[in-house]
């Protein structure tokens, strides 16, 4: 069961500053146990962020971004208790979608 | 969502497609849709390809890209400390200060596979990302933005002293 993501969204001037924290291994695949075995790749593979029913970032990760991902970022044209949500989906289709209210 | 963001692509793509084309296009959906776009060589709405992650080297992945020439621009900004002390967590921002910037990419030179992340970058969000990545060893970090159809980048050598990458 995935866990849920921490989301800060926070209106500066005309820009909406969104942060966002993802908990997942971002298993690389190359990784090997205390036995020797390989630890199998699990990482997340796209990610899209949403104001209200837009969509104001979209991202593709490959398994060289960081365990629990994080991702920064400003757009315009965001207000004051308007839905940001943000959905991933992994690379064994697992996927999650969180949102928070624009602070 | 993603079909929403392949939507506004189809739109810039079909100037250049005959009347048929665009009927066709129109008519699909997803992936088959996305697979004309691979064909025309532009850049598509934030698509995973193994193509893209799976490629060794720069020139490879720059190629995979679709990246045939680039300009070191000093509007392309690649800003992080200059060592990173473990390489599991190196925080990176990437930012392009060329107005209509739609495509940002972050490569790592001595990586595995080069390409970290990439972000479709829709009008009205600011071309200036921060993430943190993993770096397997010393490295130029590459940001690559593409405005118009060109591409621009800046690059930035990161000190590495603990590899971040497998173990």
């Amino acid at each position: 069961m995935a866990q849920p993501m921490r989301i800060r969204a926070k209106l500066k001037g005309d820009e909406v500053e969104a942060k966002i924290l993802v908990q997942h291994p971002m298993e690389t695949g190359l990784r090997k146990n205390v036995d020797g075995e390989k630890i199998p790749a699990h990482f997340i593979k796209t990610l899209v962020v949403k104001y209200e029913d837009k969509v104001v970032l979209e991202s593709v990760l490959g398994i060289a971004v960081s365990k629990d991902p994080f991702i920064s970022f400003s757009f315009k044209g965001g207000a004051k208790d308007g839905k940001l949500s943000v959905t991933w989906t992994d690379n064994l289709g697992e996927t999650r979608t969180d949102s928070v209210t624009v602070d | 969502m993603i079909r929403q963001m392949t939507k506004s692509k189809e739109d810039t793509f079909n100037l250049d497609l005959g009347k048929r084309d665009f009927l066709r296009l129109s008519a699909m959906f997803g992936m088959a849709a996305i697979v004309g776009f691979y064909g025309v060589g532009e850049v598509r709405a934030a698509e995973w390809r193994d193509v893209d992650f799976n490629a060794k080297n720069l020139k490879d992945t720059l190629k995979s890209l679709g990246v045939d020439d680039y300009t070191m621009s000093t509007d392309i900004t690649v800003d992080s400390a200059e060592i990173a002390e473990n390489g599991a967590v190196v925080p990176v921002s990437v930012s392009s200060a060329i107005p209509n910037t739609e495509y940002m990419a972050i490569l790592v030179e001595k990586n595995p596979n080069p390409l970290a992340t990439a972000f479709t970058i829709p009008t009205g969000t600011l071309a200036s990302v921060k993430t943190r990545i993993k770096m397997g060893e010393t490295s130029n970090v590459l940001a690559l933005a593409k405005v118009n159809g060109k591409w621009f980048a800046a690059s930035k050598e990161i000190k590495v002293t603990l590899g971040g990458c497998g173990g």
